[in-house]
């Protein structure tokens, strides 16, 4: 699109070579991807480097992308049960208190994505890094090469446990205090697991395991449209 | 001679100059703040997750309730994020119809922070001031959406309905008689254009009585001046964006640098600061308020004489009309796929970022191609601003922590999401 975004990834090629796993155009955005050891150096030459000056982070979310491109409707096939098949009970809408979803867990699994931005040069860069263990995910922090990371991984980090190596004070930010679970993981429930609610005779308030049924209205569906399959365009290799 | 002891002070979550839900924990040597904590997430609603549970357009609406000041804005970022990704571009009437939104809403937005802000370190007057004009912009909203807050109004690929040829009216009462009624429908007897031409008029010579009570304050400036200074490199490093950023001496705003819509055809100029402090942020913020009410004047001025469609007509992105589906098989067939199941997004990912009234908002989005949203990410300004209370306050008073609040414009909507 664009031609600053091809300045930028070609300089990115050139300055950094194997140190990007990945490093891409689309859409008018770069992306690349940086492996979690090497995340502190690179990000420290797109901070200092004149070349590059990203002295902004934007921000910082965590990705879980243990359910990417599962739908719940078959699109491919027509069936004849009705509705149902969309809702099905394994279903990520559906899950319950307790229950667990029938997916293994991928290795990369968690990623930790960072929007930087250079005033000087007016570019955006985003910048993946996936954690290497799908179990405990750990990511190093980026808190001193820009101070606003700090709530942003307290944030990735309470919503889904993704730890931050290097972080001083990773403490839950926007969820209850003594939440239990990362209420953003996929395999988390939409309904949570527990409800409060005012108990009159032990004069407190009280949790219990949440009594409502979790309901899906629009079930999720994957349409391979070929209107947007371009050359080049990324494809789904997982179904 | 006594001990000097540290007091930990517990500043709301509910107290009126916390703007909102917001529980402070001060370390306080005497009145003079050590270290200020923070604790959010009172007000989280789980905003991300629920949008991963809709179809795209039915996140819409939570986006109004981000930040439930600047409601459109935030519609603006998520619906530019979902354009970008679908590839389609609004037809230029419903581009000049979100900028002017975008103005008001920025205004109204400006106007909340001015009251509040006032209120919170003593002046009573501009509050009441302020939202005398809110209700005449709202009025707006309630013309165009329906809602006075929660407008819902911005839809990928345009605004779901064109600009209305009348303005609601004030109806006769027991407290107001026919002639004050009158008096105040005058300017509201002809279109919506003509209402917000009228406001975009008048509206500097109330910026001028806000001015009047605040610039030359002694007291206004005693509260403000070289109170939360921060430096331009802090504030780039902290993540500051918007008039926080340009109160601090930075002149970065989206709309010249990275324009969206038709924000590179409008004539419009960018205050920045000097010095940092809440006094320069207050100064910004104003101008930036007349800026509006220019930029206002100037959509006005080409939807008079531009008409045409709101929203793109491809109907695999926006519904066919009413009338069109009731004739037509492949208009029920659009309408029926849009409704039941929504649009399905290529797969891929984006971000887009408005110039919000408190600064960049940006909406992240992941989709896998599914129909609803994989990941959504809201980059709400706030939360970055509010991060560094602790880096502002540190070495202030403990009334100026209500100030340093003030000038960052905080509102939990966005903030907890």
């Amino acid at each position: 699109m664009s031609t600053s975004c091809d300045i930028l990834a070609k300089a990115l090629r050139e300055r950094f070579t194997e140190m990007l796993l990945t490093c891409e155009v689309r859409r008018g955005e770069v992306t690349v991807e940086v492996a979690p050891q090497r995340l502190r150096e690179v990000c420290l030459t797109l901070r200092d480097d004149a070349e590059f000056g990203f002295e902004q982070l934007i921000d910082l979310c965590g990705v879980d992308y243990l359910l990417y491109g599962k739908d719940e409707w078959a699109t491919e096939e027509s069936t004849s049960t009705g509705f149902s098949r969309g809702v099905d009970e394994a279903s990520s809408g559906r899950l319950k208190f307790g229950d667990s979803l029938p997916v293994d867990t991928p290795q990369r699994r968690f990623a930790a994505v960072s929007h930087l931005l250079s005033l000087q040069h007016n570019w955006r860069l985003r910048v993946r890094c996936f954690a290497e263990s799908g179990d405990v995910p750990v990511i190093p922090s980026l808190t001193e090469i820009w101070n606003s990371a700090e709530w942003y991984e307290r944030e990735a980090f309470d919503l889904y446990g993704i730890l931050f190596e290097g972080h001083t004070d990773l403490r839950r930010l926007l969820t209850d205090y003594g939440f239990v679970g990362h209420p953003f993981r996929k395999d988390f429930p939409l309904v949570g697991h527990v409800e409060m609610r005012y108990d009159p005779d032990r004069q407190r308030v009280v949790y219990e395991p949440v009594s409502i049924e979790p309901r899906v209205l629009v079930p999720r569906v994957i349409r391979d449209d070929n209107r947007f399959l371009e050359p080049g365009a990324e494809t789904s290799d997982d179904d | 001679m006594t001990e000097i002891r540290n007091y930990t002070v517990n500043f709301g979550p509910q107290h009126p100059a916390a703007h909102g839900v917001l529980r402070l924990v001060l370390e306080m040597d005497g009145e003079v703040v050590q270290r200020a904590d923070p604790h959010i997430g009172l007000l989280h609603r789980g905003t991300e997750k629920l949008a991963e549970t809709k179809p795209y357009n039915q996140s819409i609406g939570y986006m109004d309730r981000l930040d439930y000041v600047s409601m459109m804005c935030n519609e603006h970022g998520y619906v530019l994020a979902i354009e970008k990704l679908l590839g389609v571009t609004p037809p230029p009437r419903a581009q000049y119809i979100r900028v002017m939104f975008d103005e008001i809403t920025r205004i109204l937005n400006h106007l909340l922070w001015l009251g509040a802000h006032a209120l919170d370190i003593g002046a009573m007057t501009v509050f009441l001031y302020c939202f005398r004009e809110r209700e005449d912009l709202m009025d707006c909203y309630e013309a165009v959406s329906g809602a006075r807050l929660h407008a819902t109004y911005y839809r990928p690929g345009g605004v779901a309905r064109d600009l209305p040829d009348s303005m609601p009216q004030y109806q006769e009462s027991r407290w107001r008689g026919k002639h004050e009624i009158a008096r105040m429908n005058a300017n509201r007897q002809a279109s919506l254009l003509d209402f917000i031409d009228d406001f975009a008029q008048r509206f500097p010579h109330m910026i001028d009585e806000y001015e009047t009570l605040l610039t030359d304050n002694r007291i206004w400036k005693q509260r403000t001046v070289g109170i939360g200074v921060v430096s331009p490199e802090r504030a780039k490093q902290l993540g500051f964006t918007g008039p926080m950023l340009r109160g601090s001496g930075i002149a970065w705003d989206l709309r010249k640098k990275q324009p969206y819509e038709v924000y590179d055809r409008i004539d419009f100029d960018i205050p920045i600061g000097t010095n940092g402090d809440c006094y320069d942020r207050y100064v910004v913020r104003i101008e930036e308020m007349r800026q509006s009410a220019r930029i206002v004047a100037q959509c006005v001025e080409w939807l008079r004489a531009n008409p045409g469609p709101v929203i793109s007509d491809d109907h695999k992105v926006s519904p066919p009309r009413r009338e069109e589906m009731k004739g037509d098989m492949e208009a029920l067939i659009h309408h029926f796929k849009l409704f039941t199941e929504g649009l399905c997004i290529p797969q891929g990912e984006a971000y887009a970022a408005v110039e919000h009234p408190k600064g960049e908002f940006g909406a992240y989005l992941i989709s896998d191609g599914a129909n609803k949203p994989y990941r959504l990410k809201v980059r709400a300004p706030g939360f970055a601003h509010l991060a560094s209370l602790d880096e502002m306050a540190r070495g202030h008073m403990l009334a100026d922590v209500v100030a340093i609040i003030g000038t960052q414009d905080i509102v939990f909507g966005e903030i907890d999401r």
